[in-house]
């Protein structure tokens, strides 16, 4: 049998359009300030892409993103914070050659964790895998012993947690409150102008579709199916002789990986990073992002991330003390009223609207073998 | 000699500390009662608990003006009357809540948390407009404040006490309730097997409503009993909600003795370690030795007997 291939025409079509939105229409209607703006919201979009694979696909609600996102930009923010601190940038210091807020602290010497983010490469490689040990080691001690569901997303919130009061608490070392800021250079070169913040963003938005692409591919593998089967039928997907406890890990750890390139590209586009990231109230605001965009839907938990994000961004400019109250009924409404998200409602209203307008045949039930078929052959 | 201290110090030190471990200890276990009822025994998740609870702290305020303002004569009981009304006001929200939320998402639980997620936030900003974002604070009749001397060196504060006090009547009434009466009996039977419980006569969607929002007033009587030791803001339940989260699971979910004894544990713990190391420090290592054990041991300190 020969391997079919895993994009669909239709699912070309979607993301040729979401690649025409975020390539050309974003970039040729905005001016940069609000670009710079898109590509942190589309940093964002990191994560839900990941909460779609691990919660929508496998049915694993993690509290804990901000974690992956705030480490991985943590990361890039360590980078770029040492290569800042030359000794002659940071002559005026009584301990010339260490980030400013270490001075501030009366700490003499780089501490060790800090001495192999002098290396780029090194950098490049921590982004992704140290998130990922973390949640490897997070998933091997509760997936093993079976502990899934609402405990798990306590225990994930309780890392976010612990994690922000150690941020916060020791301040020498990891800059406190504040975060690590006012990061200027990468590899010699000014992120801060605007022209590079439009380089930054064409950056940001191709890794954005090369993960889009990817995450097609890990559904449309093997592997998805048995974590769709995992969310669905756990023990008939253990009888069957899978090891349930390590696809878990698997996606949860990928999830983790994702999140945390989002959070190195936010800490080169905005140019700081600081715990507030890493807490539970954005960890949480960020599952929000995937189920109104579609927990379902890889494209749908993108639109999620530029939506609520923009509605975000408007509300506090225009009517700040609204924002909560709308933000706590797109919770509830989403939860209770359209729990596919808007992939969900296209899926289930304007997808058999178009069919009839341009199929000319009468919709068939969403999800039976006959739609897909359907749908793979109309012509456009 | 330890750490510069002598025995003396040091024993002193460690009763106060094991005092002040004792009153947040009381919080916690207040705070938890309520999270014990409805996640240990109706298997929701509540995030809007911290919610509930500062409404009692609010619900608290209003009382303490109100009896300055009209009943000054009775201001040095008004705490009392202010702990029910607490409860009565969270107990009525979370019926309301429960009624227009909850009960369509029992199936759900993970949604459910989004939801009530939804939820705190909606009260959150609904507090902010109502009594305005910056953090207020009671006033305590004259026999509340100040502290009792025990020895020399020892001295414990009233209110304190008081929140003890209402600690203990609190959880025994829950115990009675649970373990004691028809009424925890038809809820023991509900959470235990849904359907049989229905078979049998019960009306489940009553008894589902009514635990509901009994954990909530206990959350309301909880906020109410913290105005006494702390000052209230929109937000303050926010910052609560993880730590009773996990005391509830530490303990092992449908156990009232466990989350009394990992309430014990983590707050004696806890106000130890503050001593030593800072505020922070002390959190995150008593957080760490809480996930930790939880990872070894997944379903908490005390666990019911049941076969899944």
């Amino acid at each position: 049998m020969t391997a079919r291939f895993f994009l669909r025409p239709q699912d070309l079509l979607f993301i040729l359009v979401m690649a025409l939105l975020i390539l050309v229409v974003l970039p040729m209607s905005l001016d940069i300030f609000r670009l710079n703006l898109v590509g942190k919201y589309l940093t964002y979009a990191f994560v839900a892409l990941g909460l779609v694979l691990c919660w929508g696909d496998a049915g694993i609600l993690s509290l804990g993103q901000g974690i992956f996102f705030g480490l991985g930009g943590y990361c890039m923010a360590m980078f770029l914070e040492l290569e800042g601190s030359t000794p002659e940038a940071t002559k005026i210091q009584s301990t010339p050659g260490i980030p400013d807020f270490m001075d501030w602290n009366q700490i003499t010497e780089l501490p060790w964790f800090w001495k192999p983010f002098h290396s780029f490469i090194f950098t490049l490689f921590a982004i992704p895998l140290v998130p990922m040990a973390l949640a490897f080691v997070i998933g091997l001690a509760m997936f093993k012993r079976r502990v899934g569901g609402t405990y798990f997303a306590i225990i994930t919130q309780a890392f976010a947690a612990i994690l922000t009061i150690l941020i916060i608490g020791q301040q020498g070392y990891t800059g406190g409150v504040n975060g690590i800021t006012d990061l200027r250079t990468l590899l010699g070169w000014d992120i801060r102008p605007d022209h590079a913040k439009l380089v930054l963003y064409f950056v940001n938005a191709g890794l954005l579709l090369a993960c889009i692409v990817f995450a097609y591919w890990v559904r449309a593998s093997k592997l998805g199916r048995i974590l769709v089967a995992m969310r669905d039928r756990e023990d008939r997907v253990r009888f069957s002789g899978y090891d349930v406890a390590n696809f878990k890990i698997f996606v949860f750890c990928l999830a983790a990986g994702l999140a945390a390139i989002g959070g190195a590209m936010f800490t080169l586009q905005v140019g700081f990073m600081s715990p507030y990231f890493v807490g539970i109230v954005p960890s949480i605001d960020l599952v929000i992002l995937c189920a109104v965009g579609g927990r379902n839907s890889v494209l749908g938990a993108v639109y999620g991330a530029l939506l609520v994000n923009w509605a975000r961004t408007t509300f506090s400019e225009d009517m700040p003390q609204l924002w909560l109250f709308a933000m706590g009924g797109l919770f509830i409404a989403v939860v209770m009223f359209f729990p596919g998200g808007l992939a969900g409602l296209y899926r289930d209203h304007l997808e058999p609207a178009l069919g009839r307008l341009f199929g000319g045949r009468a919709p068939t039930p969403p999800g039976s073998p006959e739609t897909v078929t359907s749908m793979v052959e109309q012509p456009r | 000699m330890i750490f510069g201290y002598s025995f003396g110090d040091l024993g002193s030190i460690l009763a106060m500390q094991g005092f002040a471990g004792l009153i947040l200890f009381s919080v916690y276990v207040l705070m938890a009662l309520g999270l014990a009822v409805i996640f240990g025994q109706m298997g929701v998740i509540n995030m809007a608990h911290g919610e509930f609870m500062i409404l009692g702290a609010y619900v608290t305020y209003l009382c303490s003006h109100l009896f300055t303002a009209y009943l000054p004569g009775l201001f040095a009981i008004y705490f009392f009357v202010a702990v029910l009304l607490a409860f009565a006001a969270a107990f009525a929200l979370g019926l309301l809540v429960e009624w227009a939320m909850i009960r369509h998402l029992y199936r759900r639980p993970l949604d459910t948390l989004l939801a009530t997620w939804g939820l705190s936030l909606v009260l959150q900003q609904l507090y902010r407009s109502i009594f305005g974002a910056r953090e207020v604070g009671v006033e305590l009749p004259d026999w509340m404040m100040g502290s009792q001397h025990l020895t020399d060196t020892i001295e414990v504060p009233i209110n304190g006490l008081l929140v003890m006090g209402l600690t203990t009547i609190i959880t025994i009434g829950v115990f009675l309730l649970i373990y004691r009466s028809n009424w925890g009996k038809r809820i023991r039977a509900v959470m235990q097997n849904r359907t049989m419980a229905a078979a049998v006569g019960i009306d489940t969607e009553f008894v589902d409503r009514v635990t509901f929002g009994v954990g909530c007033g206990i959350a309301g009587v909880a906020g109410s009993a913290f105005t006494m030791i702390g000052s209230t803001s929109p937000t303050a339940g926010q910052l609560y909600i993880v730590d009773t989260f996990l005391v509830v699971v530490f303990g092992g979910a449908a156990s009232l003795l466990g989350t009394i004894a990992s309430a014990f544990s983590i707050s004696q713990t806890q106000s130890t370690i503050e001593f030593f190391l800072s505020g922070s420090m002390a959190k995150v290592l008593t957080l760490l030795a809480v996930v930790g054990i939880l990872m070894l041991r997944p379903q908490g300190l005390f666990v019911l007997k049941v076969r899944r």
